[in-house]
């Protein structure tokens, strides 16, 4: 067990350590430096920055310097603040990020499950449909379209939420559900499937045939066996819902990591994107990392096979 | 017992039996790919999502040159206008014929999603074909790098490369498909690998079937199937981060339209109360997820031989 | 010995998309306490349907008892409710399946798969449970079964699994055991450690044991009675020693030939039974064993032969057992012999 954990870790190391140099490449192969921002920036901050980020020695030199800023946490300076670096911006933006994200999670999981059994267990009937015509609108329908749709109506029009920005808790509900949509619509999906063919599982007909009551196999033989399936995509929805999120966060003027990358991104504010992009990054292959780490600890299967390696 | 019936002496006389009849087969043998279309067909579902298609494409063609308008002519005398008989789907703050660029717009999504799932079929077969084929180690380090690549979030390394491109219909195309290939590349590569070791194509090769022969009786049907469906689910993902990438002001550039670009430009008029400049795209975005998906879904299931009754 | 279960007249239907599905066509037998019976036939002549619809495991809809009754202890376990059944099920009538590599949970532990069991109908402690399931284990033949009731089915042996599965099924002391081809997915060694095991459970305990199988030579082994069952009926049931020494239905004689045995002259070779049973969608209107019989006569064709008393308790549904067939068939004896030919 511990040597899987140790091989999962050294290959999230690795991947990250492949980001962050896809993303320096990337960055730097626009032409100029980063800080060449006309006249934003006075001549002698200017020589400074070029002295403490080393862009004035040879690309080689300088990636390794990055190397070394991120393994320290420091991203640096924004160009468009003057005072703030963009570690007070992730700081600042994380917790709202962080909040948004896991109510998301939340929201996506409890209801994605619930209505992928339903589904299964009511198979062909109304709430089989019903629950697939969700799934299906959450599939097909983008979290922006989603999500102007619900500022629409239940904003604009009716005022039961907020418009956009972040104070009271009434603030985060439509964002949430806006970003929760299609990863509940996944889970939901992947449930029901997972499910019915569990349902179909001789083990289902022994627990059965000892005469427990439905609802007792249900509940301790075949969710437990079909949420399998579920964890291991619940890394990749993670990832669609960070990145999902600064869609969301842009078009609600949500303060997080994600309108940052965003606003980044419009301001060519070069740090900002590659800080935000890395630090992003860094967060996602290691949810994927703890995803996977849960998954053969649930598992009684890939304990053995892990350890045995 | 048998006084039931009336019974003569004749009738205990033997039977003429045929034994051949006893072992025909009762019912006729379907060759594949008609037993493929004939479920494609029986599911409702995807045969909707299959005419929509058609639908979009036909209306992608011939759409922009119905109404005698063009996508960038502005007139400013008729700004904002509900739909009416002259202008269908309404004008935009620019005065723009809606119709016109809606429909241009899905030229451009369309062309971007066909062209992305196209190229990463191509880049996908020919990398996981190579992987798969030569084996051993060369196949452990490239899967190992796909692997690296796969972690990196996609929409995010999209994101990241269209800021350092300039916008545009090919630079899309470029983003997405630099790391939109890896699922293919592995799917084909787990197909060919299984083909490789397949009983029955040892089977084939052993009983002297001809190469053709066991590429048409067993590759093509038990290969092509999965990467179908995958190349099936690839156009929405595109025509999904073409949208997202327009809607952050990455993608598509004024005067051209997507359906992303549209509803970022509808964003603002909603609080003014024109909502039909909103929901037409995002109708039409949803519309074409969801034949995509559902019809990528039906694939699957008609494909699915296990499935087979 | 008093009747424990006794099936009369069963009839199942399955709705498919194809169309329904006549599974069981008016089955009849029973099963005496402490009796061991062996159900025969080739696969899809509805004998594990058979099976699971006396534990009342068939899904509703597609399955749909049709007529009949199984009448178990004296009450017609048809009508019983749901309630009813899970104090039945595992409780005094238990099952065992065909392939123990998939009739366990894979993530939970064998020793709480087989205390379920015990908790589920006897009011009892935790520590009882387990003691109990310990002991069962050790019954059924698993060394070390401490250790074994902490792992996962994975961490057994095929062999091993189905002892488990056994020590599931035994943990409340059934009345009636269904194994339903026990040793089929089996290696032959461990097949013929586990039909040990169920003689000394035969032995051992009151249980009576209903033993679904294809193999004729594991019925021979441990079966005092033997039905034998062909699309979806009953064409012959008796002790084993008369099926097995004088078959009088042609399907159970071609079955028996078609089996390798020790004590055969190996010049004569085997001879399987030609073609395949009928569709069941639309089962034949005569005899369903008509077109591969050697026998057929005319009658066959369009009226199906009624379960008769042949001596001995032997019951068989022929028309070669009418009295008039008899006397046909030693008029045209030639012709007969000319049928088995083929």
């Amino acid at each position: 067990m511990l040597k899987y954990v140790l091989h999962r870790f050294m290959w999230a190391i690795i991947t990250l350590w492949a980001t962050i140099t896809i993303t320096f490449i990337i960055m730097h192969s626009i032409p100029g430096d980063p800080f060449a921002k006309e006249g934003t920036m006075p001549e002698s901050v200017y020589e400074n920055l070029q002295r403490h980020y080393n862009l004035d020695k040879p690309k080689i030199v300088q990636y390794f310097f990055y190397l070394k800023q991120v393994a320290l946490l420091d991203f640096g300076p924004s160009l468009k603040s003057k005072t703030l670096t963009v570690n007070d911006y992730i700081e600042k933006g994380f917790p709202v990020s962080f909040h948004l994200g896991a109510q998301a999670m939340i929201i996506a999981v409890f209801f994605g499950l619930i209505l992928g059994v339903i589904a299964s267990l009511y198979r062909k009937r109304w709430p089989d449909y019903t629950s697939m015509i969700i799934a299906i609108i959450g599939i097909s329908v983008p979290s922006f379209v989603l999500a102007t749709l619900l500022i629409n109506f239940l904003a604009v029009k009716w005022s039961f939420f907020p418009v956009a920005t972040w104070k009271s808790w009434s603030h985060t509900v439509l964002p949430s559900i806006a970003l929760a949509m299609m990863p509940l619509a996944y889970i939901a999906r992947l449930m029901r499937t997972s499910m019915i063919e569990v349902l179909n599982q001789d083990y289902i007909l022994t627990a059965k045939a000892k005469g427990l009551r439905k609802n007792a196999v249900i509940i301790k033989h075949a969710i437990r066996n079909a949420l399998m399936p579920v964890v291991t995509i619940l890394g990749i929805l993670t990832a669609n819902v960070v990145t999902g999120s600064f869609v969301i966060e842009h078009i609600f003027g949500i303060p997080g990591i994600g309108e940052m990358f965003v606003k980044g991104i419009m301001n060519r504010d070069y740090p900002v994107i590659l800080g935000s992009t890395v630090f992003y990054s860094a967060i996602l292959i290691f949810l994927i990392f703890i995803v996977d780490v849960v998954y053969t600890w649930i598992d009684p299967r890939i304990k053995v096979t892990g350890a045995s390696k | 017992m048998a006084g039931k019936i009336e019974v003569t002496e004749e009738m205990f006389i033997p039977a003429e039996n045929n034994f051949q009849e006893a072992d025909r087969i009762s019912r006729p043998t379907i060759s594949y790919w008609s037993d493929v279309w004939r479920r494609l067909r029986a599911n409702k579902l995807a045969m909707t999502g299959l005419v929509l298609i058609i639908l979009l494409c036909l209306m992608a063609i011939f759409g922009p040159y119905m109404n005698g308008f063009t996508y960038y002519e502005q007139d400013f005398t008729k700004k904002n206008l509900a739909p009416n008989a002259e202008h269908w789907f309404g004008t935009d703050a620019s005065g723009r014929d809606l119709f016109t660029r809606a429909w241009y717009g899905a030229r451009i999504s369309l062309f971007i999603g066909l062209m992305a799932a196209l190229i990463d079929f191509m880049l996908g077969v020919i990398y996981g074909g190579i992987s798969a084929i030569r084996g051993g180690r060369t196949d452990n380090i490239m899967m190992r790098i796909a692997e690296v690549i796969y972690s990196i979030p996609y929409l995010l390394m999209v994101i990241l490369i269209m800021v350092v491109l300039k916008p545009g219909i090919f630079p899309i195309i470029i983003a997405m498909t630099i790391t939109g290939w890896i699922p293919m590349a592995r799917l084909v590569r787990g197909q060919v690998l299984q083909l490789k070791e397949n009983e029955y194509v040892q089977a084939a090769k052993v009983a002297g079937a001809k190469l053709s022969w066991t590429l048409r009786k067993h590759l093509i049907p038990n290969s092509m199937g999965p990467i179908l469906v995958n190349v099936t689910l690839t156009i929405p993902t595109a025509i999904f981060a073409e949208a997202t990438l327009s809607f952050l002001g990455l993608g598509i550039q004024p005067p051209q339209a997507s359906w992303g670009s549209l509803t970022n430009d509808a964003l603002g008029s909603i609080l003014i109360g024109n909502f039909y400049q909103l929901a037409i795209p995002a109708l039409l975005i949803s519309l074409t997820m969801f034949a995509f998906n559902v019809l990528g879904d039906g694939l699957q299931d008609a494909l699915d031989p296990k499935l087979r009754e | 010995m008093g009747k424990l279960l006794e099936v009369k007249n069963l009839r199942i239907d399955f709705k498919t998309y194809g169309g329904e599905v006549h599974a069981v066509r008016g089955v009849n037998f029973e099963v005496k306490q402490g009796e061991t019976i062996g159900i025969v036939g080739e696969s899809g002549c509805g004998k594990s349907v058979t099976a699971k619809a006396i534990m009342k495991l068939l899904a509703s809809p597609p399955a749909r008892y049709k007529e009949g009754s199984i009448t178990f202890n004296g009450k017609n376990l048809i009508e019983a409710s749901e309630r009813e059944m899970e104090r039945i099920r595992g409780n005094e009538i238990s099952m065992i399946f065909q392939d123990p590599m998939t009739s366990l949970n894979p993530t939970s532990k064998v020793g709480v798969q087989i205390m379920e069991s015990v908790l589920k109908h006897n009011q009892i402690s935790r520590k009882k449970a387990y003691n109990h399931a310990l002991e069962t284990l050790q019954l059924v033949g698993i060394p070390q079964p401490e250790k074994r009731m902490e792992q996962y089915p994975h961490e057994f042996s095929g062999g091993m699994r189905q002892r488990a599965m056994i020590a599931m099924a035994l943990v409340c002391q059934p009345k009636l055991l269904i194994a339903d081809e026990p040793t089929t997915a089996l290696d032959v060694t461990i097949q013929a450690q586990i039909l040990e095991l169920m003689k000394d459970i035969q032995k051992q305990s009151e249980t009576a044991i209903i033993l679904i199988t294809h193999d004729l030579g594991v019925v021979a082994e441990i079966c005092d009675r033997v039905v034998v069952m062909y699309a979806g009926k009953v064409v012959e049931s008796g002790t084993v020693l008369e099926i097995f020494q004088n078959p009088e239905h042609p399907y159970t004689k071609g079955l028996l030939k078609s089996v390798p045995r020790f004590d055969m002259d190996k010049s004569v070779p085997l001879s399987p039974i030609i073609g395949s049973p009928p569709d069941l969608f639309s089962p034949p209107k005569g005899c369903s064993f008509y077109p591969r019989c050697d026998y057929a006569m005319k009658i066959c064709k369009d009226h199906d032969p009624e379960p008769e008393d042949v001596g001995n308790g032997q019951i068989t549904a022929c028309w070669l057992q009418h009295s008039m067939a008899k006397v046909m068939n030693t008029h045209t004896a030639t012709n007969v012999g000319g049928g088995t030919k083929r």
